[in-house]
């Protein structure tokens, strides 16, 4: 037996995530369910409270914990696509969707547009669900795999698989019931380890050691420090995308955010509807404690990085900066061989002479500010959390899609509650064995796709399912019509700027067209349905029925259709 | 072809009912006998409520944050570019804050127009029932007394 020598960082890191392991599985056991309901919706009994940070654990992934500060400090001001984008679409799903989706209670995304429209707008549904889901899913994985190889020093196979096991395990048992009271406790780990370094990096710099209050000194002098190094102001706008496209894209991440499936169904398990619209609030507050910290961490570590490294020999660079240089995620490329670094950027800028991950910007924070390594320790756990609460949000779209719309809504609609749930069991290993294997062999694509998934939730549920709440004379023909249009013309437009260097229409970026396909979607819809036959008496029952918070459903069509439709 | 004319006036109708929640033309209760007037009433309340929190949010979220940022970001507060800390701390605070305000409007407007849901848990009807006995001296019935029987 070989014997292994942890670093200190390793050690605490390693205790964290035993610790937060631990919990987990013991919450998984605690909560096992037993009814296709506990299974899906956690028998819709979670109080506001923690339902809202059981969304801000499922939303908020391995990209706004680790990735999105350091996106941000490179963009500067257009950065904010994410801060708006990211945070503005809770306010349509508060006011739009989450209570009307919550009255109406049943167990998928396809489950309402299948009830609302038809069986082929439900299978378009599932189609879409199960695409968004899973290009979503495999970065989740990855997240893991790459916080793992990180910080405990085993491959990244290696933690792929440890991640697939603990997620498989409580997902399992405890369905969207232990994935919630999981996800409460993912919340708080993730956003201490979040909090603590900007704090302590916030009253290193400024003179309040409150980020959000003293990040706005911190920023002129950011702004000096980048005129002096060659770059435009940090808070001047748009430098690096036009006006119009910060406009769209931000549209799209909000329209997307409130299309996404695993994000939708987190209201579906609330006590009633006024607890769907407190959860929308608490759920937003929760995510505004690291949104609005967030800014802040990308101007501190832009900060801390120019001072590091400007007007002076590159020999004299700071540990920190050599660590993450051994690591890979730093490179200095002395184009005029005069030993400082003259240019900076990201990874994918070629002509900068250093080239910096935008990754290590949060991941370095303890580092930079000197903190002792259980704190270290414990960001790798907030990672872990991250990324393992929004993977399993998302198995359990991906599970009820297969075990939930496919089988039991499609081929099987006298199956038993048992059979039911062991479909939804069965969905979750398919689901998690499909994710591991994209985050040890992603897709050559599959980076840049999660991104693009917003765009896909935007031009393809967002308009359907508000419209399908708002306009009662919403045919099934113009949904799938909407739906269809707007995601094919989204992806092929993403696809041929992307991948066949096609040339921006009007400087729309790939990220930006889901507003576009947004709107296609819409006037689709609404065309579409204007010339074909307005809905059944009873779609119109079911649209009344979720509108009101506290309606029966009619009783007066019951002659008619004598057969219960439930 | 010929039935896309008539269906686009009605298409306007119908807009119009999504918009403000009126139903001109083809009255909410015509031929919809299952739906009340009270029923209409609070879809109307709901959606005269949205209209304005959804123009807020836009005003912020795109207006200032992202439309008129350059202009507001010549002027500078403790350091911070106004339109630049719109972007980045304001407008999250006020999509939160609106959230809030709908939520609680909501409880109002079920209220009023009588499709609230109890879900008062323990504590809190014990501590209503406490206040309540404070402010009018008599101790008023448990609810599970009141119905007694069941």
């Amino acid at each position: 037996m070989t014997v292994i020598a942890l670093t200190a960082i390793q050690t605490w890191a390693l205790i964290f995530a035993v610790i937060s392991f631990s919990i987990y599985i013991g919450i998984a056991i605690y909560t096992r369910v037993k009814t296709t309901s506990g299974f899906y919706v956690a028998d819709q009994n979670i109080p506001a409270v923690a339902n809202g940070a059981a969304i801000a654990a499922d939303w908020m992934s391995a990209a706004s914990f680790i990735s999105m500060a350091g996106l941000i400090a490179f963009l500067g001001f257009d950065g904010s696509i994410y801060l708006l984008g990211w945070t503005g679409g809770y306010v349509l799903l508060a006011l739009l969707l989450a209570p009307y989706l919550r009255k109406y209670g049943k167990y998928t995304v396809p489950d309402f547009v299948g009830d609302r429209y038809s069986e082929i707008a439900r299978l378009v549904a599932v189609l879409a669900a199960i695409f968004i889901s899973f290009t979503y899913v495999a970065g989740q994985m990855r997240g893991v795999g790459i916080v793992f190889s990180r910080f405990l020093d085993v491959t990244l196979t290696v933690g792929v698989i440890i991640g697939m096991v603990i997620v498989f395990t409580y997902a399992v048992l405890g369905g969207m019931k232990g994935i919630t009271w999981t996800q409460v406790t993912q919340y708080t780990i993730l956003i201490i380890a979040y909090l603590i370094p900007a704090w302590a990096i916030a009253a290193e710099l400024g003179d309040f050691p409150v980020p959000q209050v003293s990040f706005g000194e911190v920023a002129s002098e950011l702004n000096g420090l980048q005129r002096d190094f060659g770059l435009t102001e940090y808070t001047q706008a748009f430098t690096a995308r036009p006006m119009q496209d910060v406009f769209l894209v931000t549209l799209a991440l909000m329209a997307g955010t409130a299309g996404l499936p695993h994000v939708i169904i987190r209201f579906y398990t609330t006590k009633t509807v006024r607890a769907a619209r407190y959860s929308a609030g608490w759920a937003l507050l929760f995510i505004a404690l690291l949104y609005t910290t967030a800014p802040a961490v990308a101007v501190f570590a832009k900060t801390n990085l120019i001072q590091d490294v400007a007007n002076q020999s590159y020999a004299e660079r700071p540990d920190w900066i050599r660590n993450w240089e051994d690591v890979g995620l730093v490179t200095f490329n002395d184009r005029n061989d005069n030993g400082a670094v003259d240019s900076l950027g990201t990874t994918t800028d070629t002509d900068v002479e250093l080239q910096v991950d935008p990754d290590i910007m949060v991941l370095a924070n303890p580092e930079i500010a000197g903190l002792p390594a259980p704190v270290i320790g414990l960001v790798a756990a907030g990672g872990l959390a991250a990324a393992l609460s929004t993977a399993a949000g998302l198995l359990l779209v991906i599970a009820g899609a297969v075990g939930h719309d496919l089988y039991y809504r499609r081929f099987r609609p006298a199956a038993t509650d048992r059979e039911r749930l062991r479909a939804g069991r069965v969905g979750v290993l398919l689901a998690v064995l499909a994710a591991g294997y994209f985050g040890v062999n992603p897709p050559a694509f599959v980076g840049q796709v999660v991104a693009f998934a917003f765009g896909l939730a935007a031009s393809s549920f967002f308009p359907v399912i508000v419209l399908g709440i708002f306009w009662r004379r919403t045919t099934a023909a113009g949904a799938v019509a909407g739906m269809l249009t707007g995601i094919t013309l989204t992806a092929l437009y993403m696809y041929f700027t992307i991948f066949e260097d096609m040339e921006y229409w009007l400087g729309v970026s790939p990220e930006g067209v889901g507003a576009i396909g947004m709107v296609i979607n819409f006037a689709v819809t609404i065309a579409v349905s204007l010339v074909t036959k307005e809905p059944s008496q009873e779609v119109q029952d079911l649209v009344e029925e979720v509108r009101h918070p506290r309606i029966a459903p009619p009783a007066a069509p019951a002659a008619s259709t004598a057969a219960p439709s439930e | 072809m010929v039935s896309i004319a008539p269906a686009i006036v009605v298409g306007f109708e119908q807009l119009e009912e999504v918009l403000v929640g009126t139903n001109p033309g083809r009255g909410a209760a015509e031929g919809r006998k299952d739906v009340s007037a009270q029923a209409v009433g609070y879809w109307k309340a709901n959606r005269r409520l949205q209209l304005t929190l959804l123009a807020i949010w836009a005003i912020f979220g795109f207006g200032i944050s992202i439309l008129l940022a350059e202009p507001l970001n010549e002027i500078v507060i403790g350091g911070f570019p106004v339109g630049f800390w719109f972007a980045q701390q304001g407008s999250i605070v006020v999509f939160v804050i609106l959230i809030f305000i709908y939520a609680m409007t909501m409880d109002r407007i079920d209220h009023e127009y009588g499709v609230q849901q109890e879900e008062l848990g323990a504590a809190r009807r014990r501590l209503q029932r406490r206040m309540q006995r404070r402010t009018t001296g008599e101790t008023p019935l448990e609810p599970e007394d009141r119905e007694g029987g069941r």
